[in-house]
């Protein structure tokens, strides 16, 4: 099908004009992998200055200062710049528009807009750090946030900005999976991936806009002292951990539904079976989005809210489990008797399965009140959200680069090197993050520049590992920078999929798609396509 | 107005029909006045919380708002969604003139409301009612006065950022309804500034009981 010379949308216009003024969706989502992984590398190279500082309890390479500088853009920039654009923007601004059979979003302007707008609030965000850099921790709690020497402001306007990149993405989505679905394809024909990013788009429109009045009133109360949030002029503090968790929780399901929506994709596939229970799996979504904005409060056990509050937040919180639990019993009732290849994908998604239910089963304990208070704030804290945030999110990006790879360049990356990586990435990731859960539950604090000789051993252990997590993102680097221009050539449908992105050619062309589509069978309809086919013996 | 495949020159390449573009516009817009309400949300949820905090600063400190001023302005940004609205259902008859001469109204009753707004700022600020640590007057009775204006001044400044916002909004509807892009058949634009326009007339209908009408 393609050849050499065919024309498509990688090389259709050439120079950096045509890529910085593009208003196709796969060009925009092509510039925000570019941005999304230049701060992954540079969160991850903080992540990995902050183990090796934390190797002993001595002083190694920085100050305590420095240290809470670090851990502070750590967090704000893998949460903000890496992992809230990383599936939705990137990933799924280019597979979107393909999978509903349509020839770009709903508004490929505003789409544009929305990149610019990432990349100026990113620039706020590194103009951070040579200001200063905040040392808050991501959340800004106040009243240090407002007292501090750090450059807070720098950093809220950057997440302000980025909220509405991160808005105008959802709102757009929405628009699209309403309007620009192929003739044929109803609701409940949808890729599942639809479904997640359906769920995510509604709370990004929903929730973000709270967290950027939010970083207003923290600019101003710095700049200005309106002391809504100081109680020596008669504000409160805790107003602003609502306000901020009242988005902040419900982010960290933008963060992993359509990581969830991903792995749905790619054990279908690579099970070669109609997922299983298809409806469960599409309303946990949106269940999941709805609870989502009613748990907040779990966040704040220890703030002094009331014991009331805290029981009925806690109450609400183990409701979240129960969809989520769906999909897991879902997923592997789809490869029970499924004829199970384990590409690299499905590597991944295996992968996903155990770290995500490590991650979400400790979510159980810490949304229980007694249990929190003793864990609050300690390790136990930080492995549980990098067991969901890294081991389910990141790991599901990683499912979803590997399968749409292809799709993306027309060329496909060594498998080897592919499987090499992967498991280094499970086994560093293990290593790294098993060994903080235990050192939590003993009472190591978190955000902590030193800590008592007892912990020495599981701290080096724990820095041990991000080294062979950080080797395994080296590999992965260097095997997909080579795939792109000498991977091997691959056909439009490498994976025998039936979502409809693959009957795009690869790389697709500008237009998306070389006749008008209309849907000729169900994203997972195996068995019956399979029959049809069963004749020619290939798709 | 259409090219050589018959494809209207207001209709984007991506989408098969025009109603399948307005119908898309008209979802985009709700959207985001959906994501304008949750942001002034925040506003309102601290409102409602200092209110309940200090009922009786409240209710002396907005002794010293002039209500005559927010009622007149009420007035005004009511009348101009109004013309907002002929301005929409001039373009819908095909009526260009029409449509011209309603946005103007429209842009000049915005600005009688920022002017109004700015008397009454200035008049505040010359006695010390300012926000937070700026704030230096000594009338009001009970603790921590300046919660009050803090607020006053973030959700009517809020406010006032979006009239602007929807002045320049306005303005280029004018401009673009002058250039002839609009028609009986195409107007989505207009429509879609309409529905901004009237929200942000719709949030000044709150503001205005919520401060200057605290019984």
């Amino acid at each position: 099908m393609s050849t050499a010379t065919a024309t498509n949308y990688l090389n259709e216009a050439k120079g950096w004009k045509s890529w910085l003024l593009t208003q196709d969706h796969k060009r925009i989502g092509i510039m925000y992998l570019a941005g999304i992984f230049f701060f992954f590398l540079v969160g991850g190279l903080l992540a990995l200055i902050i183990r090796w500082e934390l190797f002993t309890p001595a002083k190694d390479i920085m100050e305590a200062d420095t240290y809470n500088r670090f851990f502070t853009l750590h967090g704000a920039i893998m949460i903000f710049l890496f992992i809230i654009p990383s599936i939705p923007a990137a990933l799924g601004n280019f597979v979107l528009p393909l999978m509903l059979g349509a020839k770009d979003v709903a508004f490929p302007r505003l789409n544009l807009a929305s990149w610019y707008l990432y990349v100026i609030g990113a620039l706020f965000a590194l103009y951070s750090i040579i200001s200063g850099a905040a040392d808050t921790g991501w959340t800004f709690y106040t009243p240090y946030s407002t007292s501090t020497s750090g450059s807070v402001v720098a950093i809220a306007v950057g997440v302000f900005i980025l909220g509405f990149s991160s808005i105008f993405t959802g709102l757009n989505f929405i628009a699209t999976i309403h309007k620009l679905r192929a003739p044929g394809m109803t609701w409940f024909k949808m890729p599942l991936f639809v479904w997640g990013l359906y769920a995510t788009a509604i709370i990004q429109v929903l929730a973000t806009p709270v967290l950027g009045i939010t970083v207003v009133l923290l600019i101003l109360e710095r700049m200005v002292h309106i002391g809504i949030f100081d109680p020596a002029m008669g504000g409160d503090p805790v107003l602003f951990q609502h306000f901020f968790w009242f988005y902040s929780h419900p982010a960290v399901y933008i963060m992993i539904l359509p990581g969830m929506g991903i792995i749905s994709e790619v054990i279908a596939t690579f099970s070669h079976k109609r997922i299983f229970g298809y409806k469960a799996i599409a309303y946990s979504s949106l269940g999941i989005a709805f609870m989502s904005f009613l748990v907040w409060g779990h966040h704040m056990f220890v703030s002094g809210q009331s014991e009331l509050a805290s029981l009925i937040f806690s109450f609400l919180t183990f409701f979240v489990g129960i969809p989520s639990g769906i999909k897991v019993f879902n997923w592997v009732a789809t490869m029970y008797k499924g004829q199970i290849s384990l590409k690299v994908p499905m590597l991944y998604a295996i992968s996903f399965l155990i770290l995500f239910s490590i991650g979400g089963l400790t979510g159980i304990f810490l949304g229980a009140v007694s249990v929190d208070v003793h864990l609050h704030d300690t390790y136990f804290i930080v492995a549980h959200f990098h067991y969901t945030m890294m081991g389910g999110t990141v790991i599901a990006f990683l499912a979803g680069l590997h399968f749409w790879w292809p799709k993306l360049w027309g060329r496909i990356y060594n498998e080897t090197w592919a499987v090499v990586s992967c498991l280094m990435i499970f086994i560093g990731f293990n290593v790294t993050f098993l060994s903080q859960f235990i050192m939590g539950a003993q009472g190591m604090p978190r955000r902590y520049y030193t800590y008592p000789e007892e912990f020495q051993r599981l701290h080096g252990f724990s820095s041990v590992g991000s080294l062979i997590l950080g080797a395994g993102f080296l590999i992965m680097t260097i095997y997909l920078l080579h795939s792109i221009f000498r991977g091997k050539k691959v056909g439009r449908n490498p994976w025998q999929s039936l979502t409809m992105e693959w009957e795009a050619e690869s790389p697709p062309i500008t237009h998306n798609f070389d006749k008008d589509m209309v849907l000729e069978h169900g994203p997972y309809d195996y068995d019956i396509v399979d029959a049809k086919y069963t004749e020619e013996g290939t798709l | 107005m259409s090219n050589a495949e018959g494809h209207p020159t207001h209709l984007a390449h991506h989408f098969s029909t025009t109603e399948q573009q307005k119908d898309s516009a008209k979802i985009g817009m709700w959207l985001f006045l959906l994501t304008e309400v949750l942001l002034f949300g925040g506003l309102f949820c601290a409102y409602a919380i200092f209110r309940a905090w200090y009922p009786d600063l409240f209710h002396n400190a907005h002794s010293f708002l002039d209500t005559g001023l927010g009622a007149t302005n009420t007035v005004v940004l009511i009348t101009s969604s109004l013309t907002m609205a002929l301005a929409i259902r001039a373009m819908q008859l095909g009526n260009k003139n029409a449509t011209i001469w309603n946005l103007v109204a429209t842009l000049g009753l915005a600005g009688t409301f920022l002017v109004i707004k700015y008397i009454e700022y200035s008049h505040k600020f010359h006695l010390g009612q300012l926000p937070g640590k700026y704030y230096t007057f000594t009338g009001v009775e009970g603790g921590n006065p300046h919660i009050f204006f803090s607020i006053y001044f973030m959700m009517t400044g809020l406010h006032g950022i979006h009239v602007i916002a929807g002045m320049i909004t306005i303005g280029w509807m004018l401009y673009r309804t002058t250039k002839n892009h609009f028609s009986a058949e195409y107007y989505t634009p207009i429509e879609m500034t309409g529905l901004y326009w009237h929200l942000v007339d719709l949030i000044w209908i709150f503001l205005f009981p919520l401060f200057y009408l605290i019984g």
